[in-house]
């Protein structure tokens, strides 16, 4: 989509429609010749993945909506038919189930590499933001997404979800009834779900577009982060990355079939399979696994409308990372305190995630009755929830920006053939092969 | 900023400080083109505002004979739960004693019954917090416990711990006889 294409047309049809719609130069520039740097790890195959599973999540998704009935009477009982009596529904639809955990397990790694490798760093601002809106996007494609077979946690998640915008002062309660379409969360609000997850992930498919495109402007990020200097530093993406991304999806695919075939229910909440009763909440209310650090940072804060600020800030500061952090190096390989860091970030992420499925006031150490500060016992997932997300925003608001004015970098390489040619066991080969290189 | 050169003829399509007819069929345009984006607009958004039908939900009413003293009977009540509970005196005298001081959302027990009538307690049955319903009886507080987030609900339906904001919610409603109350 940028610089200079060298696609040549080469049968007659091919040149005729080059002058009419240039679609075949632009595929063949996009996912044939674009030079792609030459060091890209596993780490970089995760966009190739998940442009798979949002494909395979939008077809699966329309045929489930040949057999699904948007109903609040008759929504549970169509899932069940879907599951029982449509030919081949129970595979359809425990890949699309599995397929939105998959999605997320994807958008996670490929975010983590994208902080990792510093690839939100100028000139990538625009490519980062956009993936954060991706991400967004998706969020709100699956809570409405798993509203749809109207289950208990189906419904009971619907409402303490869409009650988050009631927290707002003055319009939070108009809000809500808006969205609600009544004064519950009812029939109405079933139908508009459905149509808008219909809808979403179009609009996914749309941003996936641009993300691509500015990919190409900017040219991939590498795990050394240096910039591409000349063509001897990238590879045509055809063979060498189409292979490796392919090699990549074979065994992303086996891990997903692996809870298709044999574990389909193991990252769903069996209270899903009970239909959906107004009257009675569940002992236990959990969203997904992939929404459960954010549950967390939600629940950690004592007042309603901090809880929820704080949901979305730990979302919204995503956007923001481009100017918070302040280093020059983007790969976090030549930026070992940076490193450390970051890794204690996945870890609280983690533990966040951990805290986020546990009940508030349950016990970290079992057993163990300590200190009650403010309004919870220390050993408490409450008060684990907090300092977790003290550290989350902490990375974002403070160590970042600190770190990139306080820390000493490793020497990073002029290019990225660099490390390869002066390591130590190429060094004959890199001698012969790259003289000018040699110090 | 004109730019006519004194003596030229002037030239009907130059910008200027007074809107010529070019101008004018500019701001028109846009100002159609806006009043008519939002004529579809407000449409397009008050769809989905409740519905005439959802509107015209009936009010309803209820046999408080069928509770018997310490139960509380869970309606369903514009989608969502209401709660009618029999208070034992021990559970109103506790509710009485305790000092607005300690509430969250103060709010004297008087305030939560109709007058003469501290038995019954009719409460929408949803926490003020995130919409789960409190489960009868639960909490430190003997009211209602809510299981999502760990609010404490007392035996007038008050907050007292946890993070919901306010206390359970009292509908209209009216007693239309000793045993009969409409709700709505």
């Amino acid at each position: 989509m940028s610089g200079h294409s060298t696609y040549e047309p080469k049968s007659g049809f091919e040149r005729w429609l080059d002058v009419r719609l240039p679609i075949v130069r632009l595929m063949n520039d996009t996912i044939v010749t674009f030079p792609t740097p030459k060091n890209l790890n596993y780490w970089f195959t995760f966009g190739g993945i998940l442009a798979l599973v949002l494909g395979l999540q939008i077809v699966t998704g329309i045929v489930l909506a040949m057999h699904y009935v948007p109903n609040a009477d008759m929504a549970f009982a169509s899932v069940e038919r879907i599951m029982r009596d449509v030919n081949y529904g129970w595979l359809i639809r425990y890949m699309h189930s599995n397929g939105a955990s998959m999605f997320f397990l994807a958008v996670y790694l490929h975010m983590f590499r994208g902080l990792y490798y510093g690839s939100y760093k100028a000139p990538r601002e625009v490519l980062w933001i956009l993936g954060c809106t991706i991400y967004l996007v998706m969020i709100i494609t699956a809570f409405m997404g798993y509203v749809l077979p109207w289950g208990q946690m189906s419904f009971h998640g619907a409402v303490v979800i869409t009650n988050l915008v009631g927290s707002l002062p003055i319009v939070g309660g108009p809000i809500t009834t808006w969205l609600w379409g009544g004064f519950a969360v009812d029939n109405a609000t079933l139908n508009r779900f459905f149509s808008l997850h219909y809808l979403l992930p179009f609009v996914i498919a749309g941003l996936v577009i641009l993300h691509i495109w500015a990919l190409h402007v900017t040219g991939n990020n590498n795990p050394t982060g240096v910039n591409v200097k000349s063509e001897n530093d990238t590879v045509p993406f055809h063979p060498y990355y189409t292979v490796k991304d392919g090699f990549a999806i074979g065994v992303f695919l086996l891990l997903y079939m692996s809870f298709v075939f044999y574990n389909p229910n193991a990252l769903g909440d069996p209270v899903n399979y009970v239909p959906a009763n107004p009257l009675v909440t569940p002992a236990h209310i959990v969203p997904e696994w992939y929404l459960l650090p954010f549950y967390a940072i939600l629940r950690a804060v004592p007042d309603k409308l901090g809880g929820v600020i704080l949901m979305f800030g730990a979302i919204a500061v995503l956007f923001l990372l481009p100017w918070l952090d302040t280093s020059k190096v983007r790969s976090m390989r030549y930026r070992p305190t940076a490193r450390l860091y970051f890794f204690i970030f996945v870890f609280v992420s983690l533990v966040l995630g951990y805290c986020g499925g546990q009940l508030p006031d349950g016990q970290v150490i079992p057993g163990l009755s300590g200190l009650v500060l403010l309004d919870a016992d220390i050993n408490s997932f409450v008060w684990l929830s907090r300092v977790a997300t003290l550290y989350y925003f902490a990375y974002f608001l403070i160590i970042l920006p600190m770190l990139g004015l306080t820390e000493t970098p490793l020497p990073v390489p002029e290019s990225i053939s660099d490390p390869v040619l002066s390591h130590p066991a190429s060094t004959p080969v890199g001698a012969m092969a790259a003289p000018e290189k040699r110090g | 900023m004109a730019s006519t050169v004194v003596g030229e003829s002037p030239d009907p399509h130059a910008p200027g400080e007074d809107p010529n007819r070019r101008d004018f069929i500019h701001i028109a345009v846009v100002a159609a083109a806006a009043g008519a984006a939002v004529g579809i607009g407000w449409p397009l958004v008050n769809q989905m505002n409740p519905a005439g039908d959802t509107l015209a939900l009936a009010s309803i009413e209820f046999d408080l004979s069928k509770v018997a003293a310490g139960q509380q009977v869970v309606l369903k009540w514009r989608g969502k739960p209401l709660f009618v509970r029999n208070r034992t005196p021990a559970e109103i005298a506790k509710a009485v004693a305790t000092p607005l001081g300690d509430l969250p959302d103060p709010q004297t027990d008087d305030a939560r019954h109709k007058p003469g009538k501290p038995e019954w307690l009719v409460l929408i049955g949803t926490c003020t917090h995130l919409g789960c319903v409190p489960t009868f009886g639960g909490g430190d507080y003997g009211g209602w416990f809510c299981p999502c987030h760990g609010s404490h609900y007392d035996t007038s339906g008050r907050i007292r711990k946890g993070p919901a904001p306010k206390n359970l919610e009292v509908p209209t409603y009216a007693f239309l006889s000793d045993t009969k109350v409409k709700i709505g």
